[in-house]
């Protein structure tokens, strides 16, 4: 079935628009703005806002209408698609499937300094009111913290024989990101210890297709919550390692 | 003045006599030790600029070539050679890159005359900062002083160009403070970059070229608008002192500068940390730069609610290690934030309690109020409306010097247009609430009080705790941001020297001796009418 954005009937197609063009603020700066949305597509545009908001740029809080619509039953991609689980059912998995503790070593990798991230999933606290992966009973977390160089975070995944390594990905300012994301790939496939673990990035600019395409295991963006990836994370490694 | 909030006083003066102790045991420590970035600071505030063929600083050059002589320090060994070979700070600094020259140490029969040269030169390095301050001084004068709070905006497009054009819109909105962010990691460089920059990454480089151009564009639509145009910087990692005395030579206003955000975030080693915030605040005072700490950062790791008693204890830290560089209460910018839980039922209420409590606590102070960040949306509509409760609650309290949130925050780096709203909805909540604060006091054995006087206890009893254990042994033990720190661990361990009997640096002394004191006062009533910040 089509649909269409919804504003208060069906199929009405309204949209919001909030957007700065690099033109002075002039009498004719609506309809500049109200042209460039009709060049969109849009009809019935109506702008709201036109405002200076420096002698070089106008701001536009705009509204118009789409006939345009989608058939969500078309969309398909490669999605993560993992039974969620709760705390308490993750680590019973564990303990009786796999039999041993699940070793994971995290960190924000080379340039990243900033470890909201990966504090969020592995830190006791957690976030959202989800645990972080030290109160789990049966992980084995270590999380090593940021701008951890990913020669180092090999060596300590091998060393304490990790089943997962879980990387973080913060800043994103001229695609750094991508530079340190395949570094690891490719120093991991140098070492020949690819396999060896499950291998996970999350961060506000990744997405499962996209950390596929780098050669991850899995990608987790915005707003995961440690128990999404402790799920996955469980009946991934137990599936790689059957009893 | 009656108070908003009837505060244990006994408490405060135990909190504030236990940060006094704290502080004289780690400086005690510090005045036994410098540190390679003390002596390359040094060596800038003589004048010495440049970098080598392979772009690294002449001052790191020389450091390290003098390496074996810094327990006595970099002065007598460097002004020894200016004199025997009659030339200027950065010639000398030049011939010593080239291999033309050596540092040697001082023959006893020299060392007199040698000591007078370098504390003449000292005293000509800081007449060049007072210089700067007395610049500043004039421009407030005459261009116009803002309506505090200050509206404090960051700009991190890593091109300076870029910054300055972005800065200056900012300006014209309404901002009153453009922080330039650094590129991410340059916390971590043991060096400063050279010369001006169009690429980093969350960030531009700090620079000595690069603050140069930012002050010029920030005078020129300060000017333009009536306002003195604030720039502020990081002088924070592990080139504290030397980012210290770039910004006192290009006028900068405001600096990050805390005495344990390096070790806490940027596992920095404590030692080196302590040394270098001390020259680094020493600089700052004398070149009447307002300082902020990052107490906010804590309560991005740690609960705000459960631990917002370590940002008062650290308040209390830093004005006493601020206190013991030279630095006035109008410069002393303490930290906290706005880093409840907004779901939390309540969450205004305690956020308008510790923010009460810390302006009452520290009233002469310039308090840097950081907005909210860890439970920022993706809705951006909503995200607004937590930065409004920000916003208020600012105000209400008392505020000097207001780090905007961002609608965006969650998403990216501030788009124009979301810098612009983010102004305007502050600019509205302050005019709209200009008189609020005078207006309130709080319920006795109201909630706001009972929360205030609990989180000061709280602060007060582990100050007690930290000076029985010392601040090495509570950093070990993750007392502030639940983060753990090893005293001999971090970055920068090995630049820490135990200094010798015959440590000179003048530096310490004139950097004290007859300081300017007080703020920058604006044009006298009537004398220029400043314009209306923001297009309305």
């Amino acid at each position: 079935m089509i649909v269409r954005p919804y504003g208060d009937t069906r199929d009405d197609g309204v949209i919001q628009f909030s957007f700065t063009l690099p033109i002075p603020y002039s009498v004719k700066a609506t309809d500049v703005g109200k042209q460039f949305l009709e060049k969109l597509g849009f009809r019935d545009v109506g702008i709201a806002e036109c405002k200076a908001i420096d002698p070089e740029f106008t701001f536009y809080v705009a509204y118009g209408r789409t006939d345009t619509g989608i058939d969500p039953d078309q969309v398909k991609g490669d999605y993560l698609e993992v039974e969620e689980m709760d705390y308490y059912a993750i680590n019973k998995l564990i303990k009786e499937k796999l039999g041993r503790k699940l070793v994971v070593v995290g960190a924000a990798i080379e340039s990243d300094a900033h470890t909201v991230g990966i504090d969020a999933i592995m830190n006791m606290k957690g976030f959202a009111g989800n645990y972080g992966f030290e109160r789990y009973p049966e992980m084995d977390p270590l999380n090593m913290g940021s701008q951890v160089p990913c020669e180092q975070l090999l060596k300590t995944a091998l060393e304490r024989k990790a089943d997962a390594i879980l990387v973080s990905q913060i800043v994103t300012q001229k695609n750094i990101h991508v530079q340190n994301m395949t570094k690891l790939i490719e120093l991991l496939e140098a070492e020949g210890v690819r396999e060896r673990f499950v291998l996970i990035v999350g961060g506000p600019r990744i997405n499962n297709a996209f950390a596929k395409e780098l050669g991850y295991d899995a990608g987790f963006g915005p707003r995961t919550t440690p128990l999404e990836v402790a799920s996955y994370l469980a009946q991934e490694v137990i599936r790689r390692n059957p009893k | 003045m009656e108070q908003a909030i009837e505060l244990n006083e006994s408490m405060v003066t135990r909190a504030r006599e236990a940060a006094a102790a704290i502080a004289d045991d780690i400086q005690r420590h510090i005045d036994e030790h410098t540190t390679d970035t003390t002596e390359r600071a040094t060596l800038r505030l003589l004048g010495i600029t440049g970098v080598n063929e392979i772009d690294v600083p002449l001052v790191n050059v020389v450091v390290e070539h003098g390496r074996e002589l810094l327990p006595g320090g970099i002065m007598p060994p460097f002004v020894d050679l200016m004199m025997r070979s009659s030339k200027s700070a950065q010639d000398v600094a030049e011939g010593v890159a080239k291999g033309a020259l050596a540092l040697a140490a001082v023959p006893r029969e020299r060392r007199a005359n040698v000591e007078q040269r370098a504390t003449e030169l000292a005293r000509e390095g800081v007449a060049r900062i007072d210089a700067v301050r007395r610049r500043r001084n004039e421009l407030v004068a005459e261009v116009g002083e803002p309506v505090k709070p200050y509206v404090y905006v960051i700009v991190a497009t890593g091109n300076i160009h870029e910054d300055c054009a972005q800065a200056k819109a900012a300006a014209r909105a309404g901002a009153d403070v453009i922080a330039v962010i650094r590129t991410t990691a340059q916390s971590l460089l043991d060096y400063v970059p050279y010369g001006l920059t169009t690429e980093g990454f969350g960030g531009t480089y700090a620079t000595q070229e690069n603050f140069r151009l930012m002050r010029a564009g920030l005078d020129e639509v300060g000017a333009e608008l009536g306002r003195y145009i604030r720039l502020c910087n990081y002088a924070s990692g592990l080139c504290m002192p030397e980012i210290a005395t770039m910004g006192a030579l290009e006028r900068l206003d405001m600096m990050l500068n805390d005495s344990m955000y390096g070790i806490i975030f940027r596992n920095i080693n404590m030692q080196r940390t302590f040394v270098d915030q001390y020259l680094s605040r020493l600089i700052n005072a004398r070149a009447g730069i307002i300082i902020n700490t990052g107490e906010d950062n804590y309560l991005t790791t740690a609960d705000a609610f459960e631990k917002g008693y370590t940002v008062v204890s650290s308040d209390f830290i830093n004005e006493a290690f601020a206190l013991r560089a030279n630095l006035e209460p109008w410069q002393i910018g303490l930290g906290h934030a706005f880093e409840m839980n907004p779901a939390k039922p309540d969450q205004v209420v305690y956020q308008v309690a510790d923010a009460q409590l810390i302006r009452q606590l520290f009233p002469e102070y310039p308090l840097k109020y950081m907005p909210p960040t860890k439970y920022m949306p993706g809705d951006i509509f909503q995200g607004h409306v937590i930065d409004a409760m920000f916003n208020f609650t600012g105000i209400l309290t008392g505020q000097e010097i207001m780090l905007l949130g961002m609608l965006t925050e969650a998403l990216h780096t501030p788009l124009l247009q979301d810098r612009y709203l983010s102004i305007k909805n502050a600019k509205y909540i302050f005019e709209a609430n200009r008189h609020l604060a005078g207006e309130v006091t709080f319920r006795p054995g109201g909630i706001i009080e009972r929360r205030a006087n609990e989180v000061l206890q709280r602060a007060a009893e582990q100050l007690e705790e930290v000076r029985q254990i010392s601040l090495f042994e509570a950093l070990s033990r993750g007392m502030f941001a639940d983060v753990k720190r090893d005293p001999d661990g971090g970055r920068g361990g090995e630049g820490v020297f135990r200094i010798g009997d015959d440590y000179f640096n003048p530096f310490f002394a004139e950097l004290r001796a007859g300081r300017m004191s007080g703020a920058p006062v604006g044009p006298a009533p009537g004398r220029t009418a400043a314009k209306e910040g923001g297009q309305s």
